[in-house]
């Protein structure tokens, strides 16, 4: 398993339900299914990937999450998960709230642009990163919406979002003690734990 | 039938009737004293009984759903592109059965039988049949051949209407219920072709208001208006235009492209015969089936569809009809289906999860219209085929 899936699985309950948001070859709602017991449904649109997710047993429905959730009801799941998937919507703040009214709490992964060596690369070569974890042009990226740990950290602020909990890891997915004091330059994958602040 | 039976084939077979003498009281209120139903099965039932599969049919769909009845059958049954050793429904795995429904004219009791009561045709003296009716029948069925539960069950069309009648009405009864290129209920455009289908054959001057068969006739010209109307809708304006668009002409070659307008005869004739080949397929396909279709069942069939709702019981909202139902569903639709399009496969996942229930969903490309859930389609046969490999995989780590 991906290493993030790896910290995102610590946080979901045991017996819950999990929707997951982009879930490609369906490997986490499966292993949650199994040694969790989760009721996962997942959401993708990659013909192969759904094609994996049935022949693991697992509830995939074909949806494009650019054309919303509406279909779920409100407060029907109780983790929604969107891995790595963020930075490739039209209107991600727009998801995140979708999210956290579908299910009682949210994972967010994404790439932190914040991080050195995107900085290095722009401050340097002037020219948009591309790197083997964002291995694309500007005009041919899917992701269009790269955004930075503070960024992140500030939508919360703004939509009034709690962050349950917060960690950053590098690519192999280690993390430490200096990322964790300089998340926003040293992460490259940010990874949140959040709710709707109900204080 | 080819030379030698292919090896995924399931070859020939021969139907079994089952008789009921247990009167049956359908939905409108009347009552089947008592029926028959004609059964078609494929592989074998395990001895767990836990691999058994019912096969729900369409509208002109019967229990002849695979293999060959004789050396002499031109053509397989209805579904054998899915149904056989190896295939998507492996018999290999399962234990497929498949019937006529009643009401049907394929050897199940129907309008085309003889009415017991008073020794004539029941012709248009059959009752009204509704997907519950036939469910129930289907349920009764499945008593008889003891079989405690259904692996899956699996239809298309007026096939997946009964799929979702099974899951809504017999929890624990069915453990998946896969459900392809059909509606929650059908729309006012729907009803409206069944109209035009149904009127073509009452006024056809040989109907004599349903009892064509004391007569010694039936109403061939209405039966072929209505196949031919219900032919359009089965299929896309994309599927034609391929159909129908072979032939190329000097002034199009540049587009390669005739809209489906080949000609018969390769020239217009200026007279109001056939001038397109579209034009005489249609004549051909419903001549066919005006030939092998009884128009009573026609009738009872269209009205099936029209009347179907599950919602009727629960305040029209779907999702409660679905509380108690505890299968995994699998949806599918294809995208150039105008008949039952995939929106209407979308409500019912809609509501499917606002029962929270299990499914899996998903929306095919293909260019043949709603006739696509009959043809194998490459990814539609795998996604199927990867499912019910799931279904089969959990009844062995189930096994004590």
């Amino acid at each position: 398993m991906r290493p993030d899936l790896e910290i995102i699985q610590q946080w979901i309950q045991p017996n819950s339900k999990v929707l997951d948001l982009g879930c490609g070859d369906g490997s986490l709602l499966h292993y949650l299914q199994t040694t969790k017991n989760v009721h996962g449904i997942g959401l993708e649109i990659d013909e192969t990937n759904i094609q994996h997710c049935l022949d693991r047993g697992t509830n995939v429905i074909e949806q494009n999450l650019d054309k919303g959730l509406s279909n779920f009801q409100s407060g029907s799941f109780d983790t929604v998960l969107l891995a790595q998937t963020l930075q490739a919507l039209s209107k991600p703040d727009h998801l995140i709230d979708e999210m956290l009214r579908i299910g009682k709490n949210g994972i967010v992964t994404f790439p932190n642009f914040g991080n050195w060596k995107s900085r290095l690369y722009l401050a340097s070569r002037g020219r948009m990163p591309v790197s083997k974890f964002i291995p694309h042009s500007w005009y041919n990226t899917p992701n269009i919406h790269f955004c930075t740990v503070k960024d992140f950290d500030a939508l919360c602020t703004e939509r009034d979002i709690k962050v349950l909990a917060r960690t950053v890891v590098d690519l192999e997915h280690q993390g430490s003690w200096y990322m964790r004091a300089w998340p926003n330059f040293l992460g490259e994958i940010a990874i949140y734990h959040i709710s709707k602040n109900t204080d | 039938m080819p030379d030698s039976i292919p090896t995924d084939s399931v070859g020939l077979v021969t139907p079994q009737v089952y008789k009921f003498d247990e009167p049956l009281t359908l939905r409108s209120g009347k009552v089947l004293p008592k029926y028959e139903l004609v059964v078609e099965t494929y592989g074998k039932l395990n001895n767990e009984k836990t691999n058994a599969l019912l096969i729900c049919h369409a509208l002109s769909g019967d229990h002849h759903a695979a293999g060959y009845h004789s050396k002499n059958d031109s053509k397989p049954g209805w579904w054998d592109s899915c149904i056989g050793p190896g295939k998507a429904i492996d018999t290999n795995l399962f234990y497929v059965v498949s019937l006529n429904n009643f009401g049907g004219c394929a050897g199940s009791t129907g309008p085309a039988s003889i009415n017991p009561e008073t020794n004539k045709y029941y012709g248009p003296d059959f009752p009204v049949v509704t997907v519950r009716d036939w469910v129930s029948s289907q349920r009764r069925l499945m008593d008889r051949m003891e079989i405690p539960e259904w692996a899956a069950v699996v239809g298309g069309s007026l096939g997946g209407m009964q799929v979702l009648r099974w899951a809504i009405s017999y929890p624990g009864k069915v453990r998946h219920a896969v459900c392809i290129a059909a509606a929650p209920k059908l729309s006012a455009q729907n009803i409206a072709f069944n109209e035009v289908a149904r009127h073509s054959i009452t006024s056809d001057p040989d109907f004599h208001e349903g009892r064509y068969l004391e007569k010694g006739t039936y109403p061939k010209q209405g039966l072929m208006l209505a196949r031919m109307v219900g032919h359009i809708t089965y299929l896309s304006d994309s599927a034609m235009r391929s159909k129908f668009g072979k032939s190329v002409s000097n002034f199009e070659q540049d587009t390669a492209e005739n809209f489906g307008r080949d000609l018969r005869s390769g020239k217009l004739n200026f007279g109001l015969d056939v001038d397109f080949q579209v034009e005489s397929y249609l004549h051909y396909q419903g001549e066919r089936f005006s030939e092998n279709f009884d128009a009573n069942t026609y009738l009872l069939m269209t009205k099936a569809l029209d009347y179907f709702d599950p919602t009727v019981d629960f305040e029209g909202d779907l999702s409660k009809a679905f509380t108690n139902s505890d299968c995994k569903f699998l949806l599918m639709s294809f995208s150039t289906d105008w008949r039952f399009p995939s929106e209407r496969s979308r409500e019912i996942v809609s509501d499917l999860l606002k029962a929270g229930r299990e499914v899996s969903y998903l929306e095919i490309e293909a260019d043949q219209g709603h006739d696509a859930f009959l043809l194998p389609i490459p990814r539609y046969i795998e996604a199927l085929s990867g499912f019910l490999q799931r279904v089969h995989q959990e009844n062995e780590s189930d096994a004590p």
